[in-house]
């Protein structure tokens, strides 16, 4: 029957700076990891469909561009 | 200093969060592209005032919140399209089961102020700091902070409601997640 108590109370800790919701504490932290969490699904994905095809191109016309006048004043494109 | 291949890498590095950004802002997929490219073109001719060394992402995420900010007062009116386009973006739901939760919450984000959605997206998405955050959008760390928890608690109070009243999958969920959060 003899157990060690740990000082568990610390993972209570971690959340503890977003709980100001009048939802009540417990709930209020599985709504805030939730809300993280779901956040964070809807930008990765469209994070994680990368660059477009369109960028790739603009920023490859950008760079040719100023390289042909790289050597002018700076007025030539705009 | 543009034709320095390293820019343009940072610049298509920073592109794919630049539109997760730009669609959390703009709720339009064709208009958060265009944003984008407006983003790029204007940094690319603007080069010079971009100090090497400091956060190139950050410094195209002002750009871009400016350059929407100054749209946004001129065509107010014409935003309502939060549903369709900003739908079809989300076309590889996480999973099935989860997808009703996943529109309560994008309905959830949708009613939001938009200065604290876009502070709540560039600190709990974008992963950029306070202080980050706070250059970004050209405000102090506190009124960054609490944007922040305005935007947590507001979701927190919408999506608690929403699961009052849909008792679905979405109460084992939250079962599941008080049993692992507490021991």
């Amino acid at each position: 029957m003899r157990e060690k108590k740990q000082p568990s109370q610390m993972e209570g800790t971690m959340h503890a700076r977003s709980g100001t919701a009048r939802v009540g504490p417990a709930l209020n932290r599985d709504i805030q990891t939730k809300i993280g969490q779901q956040l964070r699904a809807i930008y990765d994905n469209v994070v994680d469909q990368g660059v477009p095809d369109r960028f790739v191109e603009l920023l490859r016309n950008l760079d040719r561009e100023t390289g042909k006048g790289e050597r002018g004043d700076e007025d030539s494109t705009e | 200093m543009s034709g320095d291949p390293f820019v343009r890498e940072a610049m298509l590095a920073a592109v794919p969060s630049l539109r997760a950004f730009a669609i959390s802002l703009s709720a339009n997929v064709d208009r958060a592209d265009d944003l984008v490219q407006e983003t790029l073109l204007r940094a690319w001719a603007n080069i010079d005032s971009f100090e090497p060394g400091t956060n190139m992402s950050a410094w195209l995420f002002t750009i871009l919140r400016n350059l929407f900010r100054s749209e946004y007062r001129k065509r107010r009116r014409e935003i309502a399209d939060s549903d369709g386009s900003y739908a079809d973006s989300m076309k590889t739901q996480p999973e099935q089961s989860s997808r009703v939760e996943f529109e309560e919450f994008r309905e959830a984000l949708a009613k939001l102020p938009s200065d604290q959605r876009e502070a709540l997206v560039l600190v709990g998405a974008s992963g950029f700091s306070y202080e980050e955050a706070a250059t970004i959008c050209g405000c102090a760390v506190g009124t960054i902070k609490s944007r922040v928890n305005r935007a947590r608690t507001r979701l927190a109070e919408l999506l608690s409601i929403e699961s009052i009243e849909d008792l679905g999958p979405d109460r084992e969920l939250r079962a599941v997640f008080s049993g692992s959060g507490r021991s």
